[in-house]
């Protein structure tokens, strides 16, 4: 078992659970999943810290794949191995599969209304505050960051700056900026003290 | 539209899906302009709204964004089916493709991932793990302000754009102090854009 400072309180209690949580997460998720994601399993069943989601996070999207299924099947191995993994991968694919497949089919011709489209922009502007949001709510998972929290700041900051002004492509974000924040980081947890012994400031 | 599509041709479809699948690193969306190239130019199997319409409405329902894969599957179905006119073989074949594509999507970098997050999993006290996660960290959040930002950023036109500039940043200020219900959010914005307030 992990250090009790980063034990989260909750835990999923079967399979079934994983099913019908992730099932009713991935169908809150208008516009992407991962704001819900954040709001119900680590504020609300509190199945993660907030610490522990941003490691998964980094993990799922470093990965290949859709970062959500990523993290679902993540989550889902920890508590109940291969199955628990399936499970929370069904629900995040299952009933939203259904769903989208019958939009498609059935209401296809609404979706031309000017009604439609309005809503549809109403959404998507609401989607985009979600992920700001999720993004500034994370930054206070950086306290307990071995490379300290100015450093943090001055790469997300800097990944920002990257990726919004000089449009550079993701892969050299990652390689670059994200490569030299490991190294540093691995630097960081090579210096006494260890992170978890510091003294309150 | 309407096409054929012989049984080498589906398995191309999920050839193709498969290999597409370890190149989608960030999201299963970087991938969309290969699928293009391939689905509406090489083969011609959708048409240019086809393949719009499917991304957008995979962005719009509820779920993963990566159901759009299903829709492209779905709609190259469809159409070698002769189209939804042709009744319940169109939507067999619809079916057909929505699950070749998924499979291909999701099989190898699901495998991949389960396999290396439970590597990482069982030496996560390992300093080059930690190293790792501690490293990416920073970056995946400047990551999300990124999309966030680009979301946003998508419109072009200050005059025209500033309400939904507003709503964003409402709902921003909204989700980040508050524990209201994310559905009750959504649900505004899309009745302040159904009315043409936004």
């Amino acid at each position: 078992m992990p250090a009790p400072t980063d034990a989260a309180p909750g835990a999923p209690r079967s399979r079934a659970d994983l099913f019908w949580s992730f099932s009713w997460l991935a169908l809150q998720g208008f516009g992407g999943v991962l704001a819900v994601v954040q709001r119900e399993l680590v504020e609300r069943k509190r199945w993660l810290t907030r610490e522990q989601f941003v490691e998964d996070w980094a993990v799922a999207q470093i990965m290949p794949g859709p970062n959500v299924v990523n993290l679902s099947m993540m989550i889902g191995d920890r508590h109940f191995g291969l199955s628990g993994a399936i499970a929370a991968l069904a629900g995040m694919l299952a009933l939203p599969s259904l769903v989208v497949l019958l939009l498609a089919a059935g209401f296809a011709s609404v979706a031309d209304t000017p009604q439609a489209q309005g809503a549809l922009r109403g959404m998507g502007a609401v989607a985009a505050g979600l992920i700001l949001a999720t993004g500034l709510k994370l930054i206070g998972a950086l306290r307990a960051n071995p490379m300290g929290r100015a450093a943090c700041l001055g790469l997300a900051a800097l990944t920002v700056v990257a990726m919004a002004v000089f449009k550079l492509s993701l892969a050299v974000v990652l390689g670059v900026l994200g490569g030299g924040a490991c190294l540093w980081a691995w630097r960081c947890l090579g210096r006494p003290p260890a992170p978890d012994q510091k003294p309150p400031s | 539209m309407s096409i054929h599509l012989s049984a080498a041709d589906w398995l191309d479809l999920f050839v193709r899906y498969l290999s597409l699948s370890l190149l989608a690193v960030g999201g299963a969306i970087g991938t969309a302009p290969a699928m293009h190239r391939y689905l509406v130019i090489d083969r011609q199997w959708l048409t240019e709204p086809q393949f719009g319409s499917s991304i957008a409405l995979a962005q719009a329902a509820p779920g993963p964004n990566v159901l759009f894969v299903a829709l492209m599957g779905w709609n190259v179905g469809l159409n070698a089916g002769g189209g939804p006119a042709a009744g319940w073989r169109a939507y067999a074949l619809a079916l057909l493709g929505a699950g070749t594509t998924m499979l291909g999507m999701l099989l190898p970098s699901g495998v991949l991932t389960y396999t290396a997050t439970r590597w990482a999993h069982r030496n996560r006290t390992r300093r080059s793990v930690r190293a790792f996660k501690a490293g990416m960290a920073p970056i995946v959040i400047g990551l999300l302000l990124v999309t966030g930002w680009l979301l946003t950023g998508a419109h072009d036109q200050p005059a025209r754009d500033a309400p939904l500039w507003l709503l964003t940043a409402a709902t921003t200020l909204v989700v980040w102090r508050t524990r209201l219900h994310l559905l009750w959010l959504i649900g505004a914005g899309a009745l302040l854009g159904a009315l043409g307030w936004v």
